[in-house]
C-alpha cells in the first residue's frame, strides 16, 4: 500500500486548510501573524515610494519653478493694475467729495449761476498769485467774474481765452477787495501780499474788531457779490497815532490745494468809473 | 527748421512750467525753465537764431502769464544779449558761462519785473521781494542750470551737427 494520499484527498485537505485560514483571518485570530509577516513588506514599499517621489520631484522641479515664476509675474502685473485702479478710484472719490461740497455751496446761493472749472496751472511768474483754469469764453466766462469754492472767495477772472482763463487770487499783491467784518459790520479793505498773507487796512479807529471776526465781501465797488466769506481775522494792530487800524486775515480757502472752483457766471462787475467825479478818474 | 522747432518746444515747456515747476516753490520763489532754455540756447556755439528763440519764448510766456508781454520780451532779449556777449569771451568754459548768465540774467529779469510791478502800483516791499522771491528763484535757477544746459546742448548738436572734414 502506497503512503501517498490519493490526489483527491490532497485537494480536499488543501481546501479545508485554506477555508480554515480564511475563517481564522476573518475572525481576527491571524492578525499578529499578518503584522509580523507584512511589516517588512510595507517598510520596503515605503522606502521605494519615497525614493521614487524624490526622483520625480527632482525631475519635475524646473518646470514647476518656471510655472511659479510665470504665475508670480502675472500676479504682480495684476497687483500693479489693481493698485493703479485703486489710485484712480481714490482720485475720483476726492473729486466727487469736492464736487459734492461745491454743489452744496451752489444750493446755498441759488441766485447765482455757476460754471465749474479745474485748476490746471499757476502763473509762471513768482511775483503774481494767479491760477489758470480750464474754462474760457467758449463756456461763457468773461473778465471780472468772481471765482469761489465751497469755502469762500478765491479771486476773479483777469484774462480769458477761448478755452482757459487766468484767475487773480485774493492773495495777489495787486488785489484789493472791499470787505465787511462780522459781527461789527465795519468796512475795511483787504489786500494781498507777496507772501500770500491777507492784510486788512482802513479799519476805522472807532471800530471794535476782534480775532475770530469773519471777513466777508461787502459788495462795495461792484467787483464782487456781497456776503461771500473770505476769511477770519487773526490779529488786529491799533495805534492811537494811526488814522486806521489794520489786521491780518486767515483765508478760508487753501490756495495750495485748489483743484476745482466755481465761477459765478451771472455776476457782472459794475464799472463805477463814469459815476466818479472827473478829477478822480 | 530749428527756429520753427522753438514753437512746440516752448509751448511744451510753458505747460510744464505752469503745471509743475511753478508749484515747486522755495519760499515764494520758483524756477524759470523758459529763461534757462533761452540762456542755454544762446550759449551754444553753433546756434545762430538765439534772438528768434528769445522772441518765441517771450511770446509764449506772455500768452500764459499775467505779466506784461513787453516786459517779458525785453527781459529775455536782454538776457540773450548778455549770453551772446559772454559766449565770445568765455567760450572754453560753457558751464561757467551758463552759471554766470543764469545768475546775472535771473537777477536782471526778476528785478526788472519787480520794478515794473512797483511802477504800475503793485505794493511790493523791496526787502521781502528780494529775500522771498528773487533770491530763492535765483537759487532754483542755478540748481537747474546745468541739467538744462546739458539737454539743450544735445538738442543743438542734433539740430546743428558738426560738419566732418573729409
Amino acid at each position: 500500500m502506497s503512503n501517498r494520499l490519493p490526489r483527491s484527498w490532497r485537494t480536499i485537505v488543501i481546501a479545508l486548510i485554506s477555508i480554515g485560514l480564511v475563517l481564522l483571518a476573518a475572525g481576527g485570530y491571524l492578525t499578529p501573524l499578518t503584522k509580523i509577516a507584512f511589516s517588512p513588506v510595507i517598510a520596503a514599499q515605503t522606502w521605494l515610494s519615497d525614493r521614487y517621489l524624490a526622483i520625480q520631484s527632482l525631475l519635475n522641479a524646473p518646470r514647476d519653478v518656471t510655472e511659479l515664476m510665470q504665475r508670480n509675474a502675472e500676479l504682480e502685473s495684476e497687483v500693479a493694475s489693481l493698485q493703479s485702479q485703486v489710485i484712480e478710484l481714490q482720485q475720483q472719490l476726492t473729486e466727487y467729495q469736492i464736487l459734492s461740497s461745491l454743489l452744496d455751496f451752489a444750493r446755498a446761493y441759488p441766485e447765482y449761476e455757476y460754471v465749474g472749472a479745474s485748476v490746471i496751472g499757476r502763473d509762471p511768474s513768482p511775483f503774481l498769485q494767479y491760477v489758470i483754469i480750464n474754462r474760457g469764453s467758449d463756456d461763457g466766462l468773461r473778465r471780472g467774474m468772481p471765482v469761489v469754492t465751497q469755502n469762500g472767495l478765491v479771486g476773479r477772472i483777469s484774462r480769458v481765452t477761448a478755452a482757459a482763463a487766468n484767475v487773480q487770487l485774493i492773495t495777489d499783491p495787486a488785489m484789493k477787495i472791499n470787505v465787511r467784518l462780522q459781527p461789527s459790520r465795519e468796512r475795511a479793505v483787504l489786500t494781498g501780499s507777496i507772501t500770500g498773507d491777507l492784510v486788512l487796512d482802513f479799519i476805522p479807529q472807532s471800530a471794535t474788531v476782534n480775532p475770530g471776526d469773519l471777513v466777508l465781501t461787502s459788495g462795495f465797488g461792484g467787483n464782487y457779490p456781497p456776503n461771500i466769506l473770505i476769511g477770519q481775522v487773526t490779529g488786529v494792530r491799533s495805534q492811537d497815532f494811526d488814522l486806521f487800524q489794520s489786521g491780518s486775515v486767515q483765508p478760508v480757502v487753501d490756495f495750495e490745494q485748489l483743484e476745482i472752483v466755481l465761477v459765478i457766471a451771472n455776476f457782472q462787475p459794475i464799472d463805477i468809473e463814469p459815476l466818479l467825479p472827473t478829477e478822480y478818474r | 527748421m530749428p527756429t520753427l522747432l522753438a514753437v512746440p518746444l516752448f509751448l511744451l515747456l510753458t505747460i510744464f512750467q505752469s503745471a509743475v515747476v511753478s508749484r515747486m516753490t522755495l519760499l515764494q520763489g520758483a524756477a524759470d525753465l523758459i529763461l534757462l532754455v533761452v540762456i542755454a540756447w544762446a550759449l551754444q556755439e553753433r546756434v545762430k537764431n538765439a534772438w528768434w528763440w528769445a522772441v518765441i519764448a517771450a511770446l509764449t510766456m506772455a500768452y500764459i502769464s499775467a505779466i506784461n508781454g513787453v516786459v517779458v520780451l525785453l527781459s529775455y532779449l536782454t538776457v540773450t544779449g548778455l549770453a551772446l556777449w559772454l559766449r565770445r569771451r568765455v567760450w572754453q568754459l560753457p558751464i561757467l558761462a551758463m552759471l554766470a548768465v543764469t545768475f546775472i540774467g535771473s537777477l536782471l529779469v526778476y528785478m526788472g519785473t519787480a520794478a515794473y510791478l512797483r511802477l504800475t502800483g503793485t505794493p511790493l516791499p523791496i526787502f521781502d521781494t528780494f529775500s522771498l522771491i528773487i533770491l530763492p528763484s535765483m537759487i532754483l535757477n542755478l540748481l537747474l542750470a546745468i541739467p538744462v544746459y546739458a539737454l539743450v546742448k544735445d538738442l543743438a548738436e542734433w539740430l546743428y551737427p558738426e560738419e566732418m572734414e573729409i
